[in-house]
């Protein structure tokens, strides 16, 4: 070996060592990311503000699709490969892996501020830990495109209006102006849960265990299939694709070929920006059915995992975002709905929001109050997502005529009772 | 930069030359075949193992220790069914759609794909003008990624795509292709077919080019009619490359997925939902994750599979053996 090559091997070695050294020593945290508006983008300006008050901390951000919070997430909490901390949906799904933050935050301050959204993340009844906090409230609920009422010459149905009323009004509407589609609702699960618990579905039987098909929640299904055969209902939507893939109806919407469109309060932001001033939009929120006129709430957490190596700095940093001051300016930003009650309570100054988003925001906010009891323990039952999907696979396959509606509900029951036999109820 | 090889050759031969001075020139071979030997280990053999064990457990736990034993529970829950011709009658009736679809998109795809490479390959045979641009017009849709042709296809054929468009100008009713489920299965044919045709007339057209020319001179000599020609010269001996044509689209129909899954999702309903999309689902998609329903799954495909498989191994080998 002569010398030159001594000194390019004393330098290989070195490099290789420096690498080693660096890799080990790394102390990130590391936070999967999936949102549909800027809310990456917002908690990633936080973050950076806490990483500058503690030098030590420093977060890494991996944003991907929503669909690999849903079905990577799990496996890779499972294998024990997760990251440190993500924005999740799936409270129930995944609560056994959320890391407890109540040794390390003040559970008082969260229990009050938290306390509504708190048991989702929770195992069980006995369960009092806090494992995170909801970064915003979602709530589902219609938009209606208010020009066409106008151009139209049909009044929008008041606020006690029934399904069956907006959907007469929506058809009529669609008629006058040739619009394709008279109404229109994501596919999901959770979308079409809350008209069927407004039409009486109970979910629950009365010791607690999951039922999902009754006879309310029956009749709301084969409602809702009709829509979708006649016309009603945008078919596309739901039988445009297999399996139990989320597909929504906005861009329909946006495009003005839609009179009302089922979603949710995590659209404003999208809506907005895509309509501008081509025409009027509102927030109807849900209509009514003989037991309620109830959405479902929701929305993204923002937990920790019990496998990080870090578990004080991801506490901190999750308590960081809860605070009052914090939580105002992402929900601000992100144009959410709070779920902290101190922030609802005192009310969000919406940076630069147009009107538009201010009135619809108010509209969502106007609409917690009518969400049903049932809707929060559906949302928060660990088997929920198990239950959406069940609903919109068997759901589909009567709205294309693979089975009749009483066939599907049938095997909707047996699903129901496989899956909660495999997972655990 | 030969330095830095240098470097990094030095550092590589100290550990080699320690090992082939303690193991010998006879064991080190050995020592240079084991990386592949661990890579086809961990990433072949492995995963195999893995899936017999996972389909011979249930619960929808990932780890192995959480999971329990259930013997072959798992292939009698895809089994069961009262009336197996009618899905809705099977407890996992959307298995055995499937299965049908499967089925008859392998029978239906496997019979168009070989009929028109066929006839394909044998225009491109001939002396047709243009002949080169024609036979990368009919390769070039094999290159393509199964999710670029699904897409191209989805816009074509969606409610405001190309062709209701196209229909629309001439005075047609628009139809919505993709919501209909026959024609959403037609399509999704279609679709395999055009995207993998070409692949096969490339094949197609070697068995051809192989023919001698002289036997057709000697046919032309006895005044054959081209019908006859055909039949008597060029199928008989493009045979055993059609066989090797149609096992291959045979194994490619079966694990079809990615485009069709692209294209429609499975959808509308479960009409174009195949026996792979059924396991993905099953095991990965939907909630709870029924790893040992999938895996049994997987297995019962990969039964057939390899039948097809050795099928093809030994037409290939009494091809070769002339």
């Amino acid at each position: 070996m002569d010398k030159r090559n001594l000194k390019w091997t004393g330098a290989a070695l070195a490099s290789v060592i420096a690498l080693w050294a660096g890799s080990a020593a790394a102390d990130d945290i590391r936070f999967m990311c999936a949102a549909d508006g800027n809310e990456c983008a917002t908690l990633e300006a936080l973050f950076a503000r806490y990483e500058k008050d503690n030098p030590g901390t420093h977060v890494v951000i991996d944003v991907v699709g929503y669909k690999a919070i849903l079905e990577n997430l799990p496996v890779q909490l499972a294998g024990g490969t997760g990251p440190d901390m993500a924005l999740v949906t799936d409270f129930g799904g995944l609560a056994k892996y959320f890391l407890d933050l109540t040794p390390y935050v003040d559970a008082n301050y969260w229990n009050t501020n938290f306390g509504n959204t708190l048991r989702w993340s929770r195992t069980g009844p006995d369960d009092k830990g806090i494992y995170g906090m909801n970064i915003q409230l979602t709530i589902t609920g219609a938009y209606i495109n208010k020009t066409l009422f106008e151009q139209a010459g049909v009044a929008v149905p008041g606020e006690k209006a029934t399904w069956d009323e907006w959907a007469e009004a929506s058809r009529q509407v669609a008629k006058a102006t040739g619009v394709p589609f008279p109404m229109a609702m994501d596919r999901s699960g959770h979308r079409i849960a809350g008209p069927a618990i407004s039409n009486g579905a109970k979910i629950f039987d009365d010791a607690g265990n999951p039922i999902l098909v009754d006879a309310p929640f029956a009749d709301f299904m084969g409602k809702f299939v009709n829509w979708n055969k006649d016309g009603t209902m945008a078919k596309d939507v739901w039988a445009g694709i297999g399996g139990t893939s989320y597909q929504d109806a906005a861009q329909e919407f946006i495009n003005a070929q839609l009179v009302f469109y089922y979603s949710g309060s995590w659209q404003v932001q999208r809506l907005d920006k895509a309509i501008g001033d081509s025409f009027d939009w509102e927030v109807v929120g849900s209509p009514c059915g003989p037991a309620a006129c109830s959405g479902m709430p929701g929305g993204s957490g923002l937990v920790g995992f019990k496998q990080t190596k870090n578990p004080e700095a991801v506490a901190k940093l999750i308590n960081y975002i809860a605070q009052k001051d914090n939580y105002a300016e992402f929900i601000g930003k992100t144009r959410n709905v709070p779920a902290h009650e101190g922030v609802a309570k005192e009310g969000v100054a919406y940076t630069d929001a147009s009107q538009n988003v201010a009135k619809a925001l108010k509209g969502w906010n106007a609409q917690i109050a009518k969400l049903s009891p049932i809707a929060y323990s559906y949302q928060g039952y660990k088997n929920s997502r198990t239950m959406y999907n069940i609903t919109v696979q068997r759901v589909t396959q009567a709205i294309v005529g693979e089975m009749s509606i009483d066939e599907a509900m049938e095997k909707a029951k047996q699903d129901v009772e496989a899956a909660i036999q495999s997972a655990g109820k | 930069m030969t330095a830095v090889l240098n470097a990094i050759m030095n550092i590589i031969e100290i550990p080699m030359r320690f090992a082939q001075r303690r193991l010998g020139l006879r064991r080190i071979a050995w020592v240079f075949l084991l990386p592949n030997l661990i890579l086809f280990g961990i990433f072949a053999f492995l995963p195999v193992i893995l899936n017999v064990i996972y389909a011979l457990t249930g619960t929808d736990q990932v780890m192995l220790n959480d999971r329990t034993f259930v013997g072959f529970d798992n292939f009698i829950t895809l089994a069961t069914c009262t009336n197996h011709l009618d899905p809705n009658t099977c407890t996992q009736d959307l298995f055995w759609r499937a299965i049908y679809n499967s089925l008859w998109f392998v029978t239906l795809q496997v019979g168009f794909m070989v009929g028109l490479s066929l006839v394909t390959a044998i225009v491109l045979n001939g002396k047709i003008r243009a002949r080169g641009f024609f036979r990368s017009v009919f390769f070039f849709p094999v290159l393509l990624s199964p999710v670029v042709v699904a897409l191209i296809w989805k816009w074509i054929l969606q409610r405001e795509g190309l062709l209701n468009a196209g229909m629309d100008a001439f005075g047609l009713t628009p139809y919505n292709w993709l919501l209909d489920r026959n024609w959403a299965f037609i399509w999704s044919i279609f679709l395999s077919v055009w995207a993998h045709m070409g692949f096969y007339t490339l094949i197609l057209l070697a068995g051809l080019q192989a023919i001698p020319r002289d036997v057709y001179d000697a046919a032309l000599m006895d005044a054959a009619t081209p019908f006859r020609t055909f039949r008597r010269i060029t199928l008989p001996l493009l045979m055993p490359t059609m066989i090797v044509v149609l096992l291959l689209a045979l194994i490619k129909g079966v694990q079809t997925f990615d485009e069709v899954y692209a294209f429609t999702g499975g959808g509308p309903g479960s009409a174009t939902t195949f026996i792979i999309q059924y396991i993905y689902e099953t095991g990965f998609a939907g909630t709870p994750r029924l790893f040992g329903l999938a895996a049994a799954a997987s297995i019962l495909l990969a039964i057939v599979l390899i039948g097809l498989t050795l099928i093809q191994l030994s037409v290939t080998r009494n091809k070769a053996d002339g």
